[in-house]
């Protein structure tokens, strides 16, 4: 690995950001689109030329490289900003590439004549190169650096429509709910570094256990000070990730273009939480067990909760955003309960398959020009390419083998099953409920009858990416992950057996519900209104900001700042100025008046002088 | 000079400056006023130039004070005049009383 290679990885995304985003515009037709897809995809190849190496010619499987020093704290802690290749990270390069160069392949022609194009490519360099630059950070400081940066150009690119109010308030609502999460991310990694005396990640996961600035002993509510660290810097992840209570930003941010909500809300960025935990997994597993206990709680409660309202959505992108948070709750899941290479591997082929889902749910809205499910139908006749690609992905997510989320998900839930039944049992509904809603999706939009829809074919540039990535939703689950880790063979079938069967069940509920005719009940249950309302969750926050927090306790301060800061501040100029109004006429413009009281003070000032100070 | 005491010459200047402020004080006239001055700055470069001889004869620092009055002096009398004259040129008179445009 050479450092002068590896570092143009980051560097062509970089300057393609600059490049669009300066000269951008005035750039002919899609040229900005492709500027941005030859930076990626020589970075692509880069990545996966060092990929090739680290596997084939036997490379260390750690490696770091520092390109300078950007921070002197003190003489022990330096920031520098380099790279940290191990397994995890070159996974992670090598998923954040290949889905970024696909979608922005996707992008030159379903963003074709919008306004703002190069703007669009700008940012999503922006972010391909912070996202790169996150998962390769050796230092805790220069991760937390471009989480924000990836924070920013996800509310950019959210917020990419910004003529739309509900697209602006989606853009703030991710920006401030992540930002909220971020807070204590950054507490986390003060307070982390307090204890072990370090931000180098790999010193890090190498931490004796002998406390540094203050004792990790040291307890708060009957936990370890180094379980709160760590516990905070999961809050920070999940709220990237979308993990429940903080989920609520991600179905909103399906107001952006489809290619983001595939590349930042589907395959890379949220799963930068999981990928933060797995990151710190060695220091979770010796130091803070009851913080992986905590992750694989939250995890499996926004696994289920999340596929319950999937299956109550109407709008397909927020269907799929659901479903990725629920997929996410799979992989945290899967950390707290130890299961770090199944985690990650499922990491792996999600990226690929829910990328494919929002391509082709992409695909689909470019043709019918409506994300409502209800306003579909019969489009298999239609669009019978897009038709075979999306029935892959469904395949994928639910879990049918050969394809790639079967594997994944099996390695999953056989470490679940080891960790704890009860999480077990949850799994399996989860995976029954996945396999609901996406088919209960895929009979609502490509089934029933037909409707006039004018078929345009789709770009080959958009059926390009779509078609990769379906034949990466089939392969990764034989083969690329094991060039990262390798995962250990099964000789036990009644875990995936079981789970092939509940996906079965979950299809079959599915077909029986939506593949012919069309309920319409007038009256909906109580239940179902629940659920599609989101359990009332963004509801719950608007009280507890609205009533809670703006009216007693903003209000109030606002209250007292105006009447009584601001009042004493206006009180004091008032009394100076109605005293200056009364003097004011001792300036009566007579020369000689002045010069009177003049030689008074100096005839005063000698007297003083000569009798009394002496 | 020798023939002269020293505390007449004080006297003297005390005399001259304070009859150079009453003019200052009470007199109307701009003009006027402004000979009330130099004769102030006068009664103040007899005192320095007598306080030189007298109690310092070794030095000259006393001397050269007053010289630096004189030119000042000059220097004031040109800028006093000139306005007085612009004045005269605007309100047709250089009454002091008149001249209150700068009050509160």
């Amino acid at each position: 690995m050479e450092a002068n290679t590896v570092i143009w990885i980051f560097i062509l995304p970089l300057g393609a950001f600059i490049l669009n985003g300066l000269i951008g515009k005035h750039l002919p037709g899609r040229t900005p689109g492709w500027i941005a897809v030859t930076a990626m995809g020589a970075a692509t190849v880069i990545t996966w030329i060092e990929v090739y190496r680290f596997v084939r010619l036997d490379e260390p499987a750690f490696y770091q490289h520092h390109f300078f020093t950007w921070l002197n704290i003190t003489a022990r802690i330096t920031i520098k900003a380099g790279v940290l290749t191990d397994p995890l990270s070159l996974m992670m390069m090598a998923v954040v590439t290949t889905v970024s160069l696909l979608v922005f392949l996707y992008s030159i022609d379903y963003m074709k004549g919008e306004q703002g194009y190069a703007r669009f490519f700008a940012f999503l360099s922006l972010f391909s190169f912070s996202m790169l630059g996150l998962v390769a950070a050796p230092n805790l400081i220069q991760l937390y650096m471009c989480w924000e940066l990836v924070g920013l150009s996800s509310y950019l690119l959210i917020g990419f429509y910004y003529q739309k109010p509900e697209a602006v308030a989606a853009a703030k609502k991710a920006f401030i709910v992540t930002r909220f999460a971020d807070f204590g991310f950054l507490t986390g990694i003060l307070l982390l570094s307090g204890i072990t005396g370090t931000i180098q990640i790999e010193e890090l996961n190498h931490f004796s256990g002998i406390p540094d600035f203050f004792s990790q002993q040291a307890t708060f509510l009957g936990l370890s000070s180094i379980t709160w660290a760590m516990a905070l810097i999961f809050i920070g992840g999940a709220g990237k990730s979308a993990m429940f209570p903080l989920h609520i930003w991600l179905p909103d941010a399906m107001e952006g273009p489809t290619p983001v909500s595939a590349l930042i809300h589907a395959a890379t960025m949220v799963v930068a939480g999981v990928f933060l935990v797995a990151r710190l997994f060695p220091l979770y597993q010796a130091f803070a067990p009851q913080a992986l206990d905590f992750i694989a709680l939250i995890g499996a409660f926004s696994l289920l909760f999340a596929a319950i309202i999937a299956c109550a959505q109407t709008d397909i992108k927020r269907i799929l955003a659901f479903s990725t948070m629920s997929q996410i709750g799979y992989m945290m899941l899967a950390l707290g309960a130890g299961g770090y290479a199944a985690s990650l591997f499922h990491l792996f082929t999600h990226a690929f398959f829910k990328a494919l889902l929002f391509l082709g749910a992409g695909a689909i809205i470019h043709v019918v020009h409506t994300q409502h499910i209800e306003q579909m139908g019969g489009l298999r006749k239609v669009m019978p390419v897009t038709h075979v690609l999306f029935l892959i992905a469904c395949l994928a997510i639910a879990g049918i083998p050969p394809f790639a989320g079967f594997f994944s998900k099996d390695e999953i839930l056989i470490a679940v099953y080891a960790h704890s039944k009860v999480y077990f049992a949850v799994a399996l509904t989860g995976a029954a409920l996945t396999a609901f809603y996406m088919f209960r999706l895929y009979f609502k939009v490509f089934w029933h009858q037909s409707k006039e829809v004018h078929a345009h074919p789709a770009p080959v540039l958009m059926m390009v990416p779509m078609i990769v990535l379906a034949v990466a939703s089939v392969i990764t689950g034989f083969t690329g992950f094991n060039l990262f880790y390798p995962l250990a063979g099964h000789h036990d079938f009644t875990v995936p057996f079981t789970s092939v069967i509940v996906a079965l069940t979950g299809i079959t509920t599915a077909g029986v519900l939506y593949l012919k005719k069309r309920e319409k009940p007038e009256q909906r249950p109580l239940l179902y209104r629940v659920v599609q309302n989101k359990f009332y969750i963004d509801e719950v926050y608007l009280f507890v900001t609205k009533n809670i927090i703006f009216r007693s306790i903003a209000f109030p301060i606002a209250w007292f700042d105006r009447h009584v800061v601001d009042g004493f501040m206006n009180a004091l100029a008032r009394v100076t100025q109605s005293f200056s109004q009364k003097i004011k006429f001792l300036q009566s413009g007579q020369v000689q008046q002045y010069a009177w009281v003049f030689m008074a003070g100096a005839a005063a000032l000698i007297f003083m002088l000569m009798f009394i100070v002496r | 000079m020798t023939g002269i005491p020293v505390e007449h010459l004080l006297i003297f200047s005390a005399l001259m400056f304070f009859i150079g402020m009453y003019g200052f004080l009470t007199r109307k006239n701009l003009v006027t006023m402004l000979i009330g001055i130099e004769l102030m700055l006068n009664a103040v470069n007899i005192n320095l130039v007598v306080i030189d001889r007298f109690v310092y004869p070794k030095q000259t620092d006393g001397l050269f004070f007053a010289m630096f009055v004189i030119a000042v002096a000059a220097a004031e009398a040109a800028v006093a005049i000139a306005i007085f004259i612009n004045l005269y040129r605007n309100i047709r008179s250089v009454d002091v009383e008149k001249v209150n445009e700068m009050k509160y």
